[in-house]
């Protein structure tokens, strides 16, 4: 039996841009009429050339950005912020990690107050206890206790990032869209972090809508894949099925300038560079 | 010479909990026409080290180091308004959080153009076609249109591409690249790392290239400088890293990739770390 948590049908955004002193104003078609669904519980990847509209829908999914058209049905309840029909528990129930952690972050909170302000909001739960979750929640992301009393600036860029991945995940969200969530982290963190998605995942049956240009993450993560082109969705499955057989030309493309971290590799390149 | 040689660099912040030592003793030598790849765990001093050289550390950090030069003369010794100078004009800096060190109140045609007029001799015209061919260069679609697009109105990786054709404008005698191709697919990825060492190839640029991705490395290196808590655990030219990496941490980095996952669990480094340490202990018994 299916149980979509997410349905989308037709999902449409425009962003019109003013015209210069000698321009017209122009209209880009950022996402151009995508539908999936993701089963509760499922990871769907989405994948898809810089500027193809990843970041325009994932806005529009958690409710940021109204769509230009079409229909968002989140656990059966259509979605229209633009009626102003949002509860604060739909809102609760979808987190996003945006790509840029930094914008996120406010300057001037620490990173123990960013943790527990979801709880403090949302939860009648005590300071004490709060703390305390803020703590473990370091921890999961490899954090270290001392990074409790700091203040965005003094992290470095995949650091940030995790704390981004961390505010997220504090109240468990039933969806949660991520961002590009481990372009900055070096691989063994994000091995960290992906693991930790995946426990979650098991234990509160959440569900992820994971934004990446990074195809063995995705290979990693996905139960259903789909690609993005020029604001279309060119190519939508299983995993398994997307990546043993992909049919459009960019996917293709992707896999084949996918780079080589082999040996031989290494030596034709620099035999190359040095008969130059 | 060489075009920038540090030596036992040293940085300290202070935080509220006490000082933190962020880097402990670190070497970078990078020669003219040079590739140098800086690769190590997030937090271990990559973006720290290069903001050092540069001066653009906050006051809570205290900075030494035994050498600190670029062709010759002691950064150091130069007074605040030489160094300005030289950054940014000989030395340019991709900065890893590219949206944020985009100015958000001025148009990235705007930004391009101020960054000619500053340190090349440019006239208007020429100027105006610099920046078109600087955004065709790192892949931005009808450039001609997208010069009056503000830093919000741009997806992220294409933010990322403006910083790169900021960067690389006035052809820097050394350019820094922190993490520059973490916002883009592997297509748009390989168009910027062949940008790059083009730029290194015909002008004889240093480039440092810092990057988790070990695919980039092999791609465009001479040599790597692989970091762990603040300190060097290994510098290599890029063949030896890959055919025989020495510190057990390289050589979990290069294990850690996804594609050798094993059942439902990556592995992480610390799992690698853990059995060569239980390893050498076990040699001892
Ligand atoms: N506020 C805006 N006004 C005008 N155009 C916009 C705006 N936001 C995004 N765009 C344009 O819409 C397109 C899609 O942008 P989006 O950020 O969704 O891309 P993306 O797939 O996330 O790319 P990346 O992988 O580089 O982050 C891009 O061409 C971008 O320039
Ligand atoms: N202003 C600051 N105050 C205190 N600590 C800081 C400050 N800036 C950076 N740090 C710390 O210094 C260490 C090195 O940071 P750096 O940004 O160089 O890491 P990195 O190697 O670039 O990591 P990443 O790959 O995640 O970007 C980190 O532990 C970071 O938390
Ligand atoms: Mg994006
Ligand atoms: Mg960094």
């Amino acid at each position: 039996m299916s149980d979509a948590i997410l349905k989308v049908r037709d999902l449409k955004r425009d962003y019109v841009t003013k015209g210069g002193l000698f321009t017209p104003p122009r209209v880009l078609h950022a996402v151009k009429g995508v539908s999936f669904d993701v089963e509760r519980g499922s990871t769907l990847a989405v994948v898809g050339e810089s500027g193809c509209g990843k970041s325009t829908l994932a806005r529009m999914l958690t409710m940021i950005d109204a769509p230009t058209s079409g229909s968002i049905e989140i656990d059966g309840a259509p979605i229209d912020i633009s009626a102003g029909k949002v509860t604060r528990e739909m809102r609760q129930a979808v987190q996003i990690v945006f790509q840029n952690p930094y914008g996120s972050l406010n300057p001037r909170q620490k990173i123990g107050a960013v943790l527990e302000e979801p709880l403090l909001l949302n939860t009648s739960t005590p300071a004490a206890e709060r703390r305390d979750l803020a703590m473990a929640m370091l921890e999961k992301v490899g954090l270290k206790p001392e990074h409790y009393g700091r203040y965005p600036h003094m992290f470095s860029g995949g650091q940030r990032q995790r704390v981004a991945i961390a505010r997220a995940i504090m109240l468990k969200p039933k969806l949660l869209v991520l961002d590009e969530p481990v372009s900055a982290l070096d691989l063994s963190v994000q091995a960290q972090i992906l693991n930790l998605l995946a426990d979650l995942q098991d234990e509160f049956n959440l569900t992820y809508v994971f934004i990446s240009h990074d195809l063995s993450v995705v290979r990693y993560i996905a139960d259903q894949v789909m690609v993005m082109y020029f604001g279309e969705a060119v190519e939508y499955g299983t995993r398994d099925a997307v990546f043993d057989n992909p049919q459009h030309d960019y996917t293709k493309t992707l896999f084949a300038a996918t780079p080589r971290a082999d040996v031989a590799s290494i030596k034709a390149r620099l035999a190359a560079k040095s008969a130059a | 010479m060489s075009l920038l040689q540090i030596r036992n660099l040293r940085v300290e912040f202070d935080t509220a909990a006490g000082p933190f030592r962020a880097l402990d003793g670190v070497d970078y030598t990078v020669e003219a026409g040079e590739v140098l790849a800086i690769v190590g765990e997030s937090g271990s001093g990559k973006s720290v080290a290069m903001l050092a050289m540069m001066g653009l550390l906050p006051d809570s950090a205290t900075v030494t180091a035994d050498e600190m030069s670029f062709e010759g003369v002691d950064l150091r010794s130069l007074s605040t308004a030489q160094r300005r100078k030289v950054i940014g004009k000989d030395i340019s800096m991709i900065f890893q959080e590219p949206i944020a060190s985009l100015n958000p109140c001025f148009t990235v045609g705007f930004q391009l153009l101020e960054t000619l007029k500053a340190h090349t001799d440019l006239n208007r015209r020429q100027r105006r076609d610099r920046v078109i061919e600087l955004l065709t260069a790192v892949g931005i679609p009808e450039p001609e249109r997208r010069v009056n697009a503000f830093p919000h109105q741009m997806s992220g990786g294409q933010c990322q591409r403006v910083m790169i054709a900021i960067a690389t404008a006035c052809h820097p005698k050394l350019l820094i690249a922190d993490e520059p191709t973490t916002a883009l697919d592997v297509t748009i990825q390989k168009q910027i790392l062949d940008l790059l060492t083009g730029l290194q190839r015909d002008h004889g640029m240093g480039l440092i290239m810092i990057t988790h991705d070990m695919g980039v490395v092999a791609e465009t290196a001479d040599r790597v400088v692989v970091q762990y808590q603040g300190k060097q655990m290994e510098t290599a030219d890029v063949l030896t890293l890959f055919e025989a990496p020495e510190h057990p941490y390289t050589r979990a980095l290069l294990s850690a990739l996804p594609e050798n996952a094993t059942g439902d669990r990556l592995p992480t480094v610390s799992d690698y770390t853990e059995a060569f340490a239980s390893e050498q202990t076990e040699a001892r018994t």
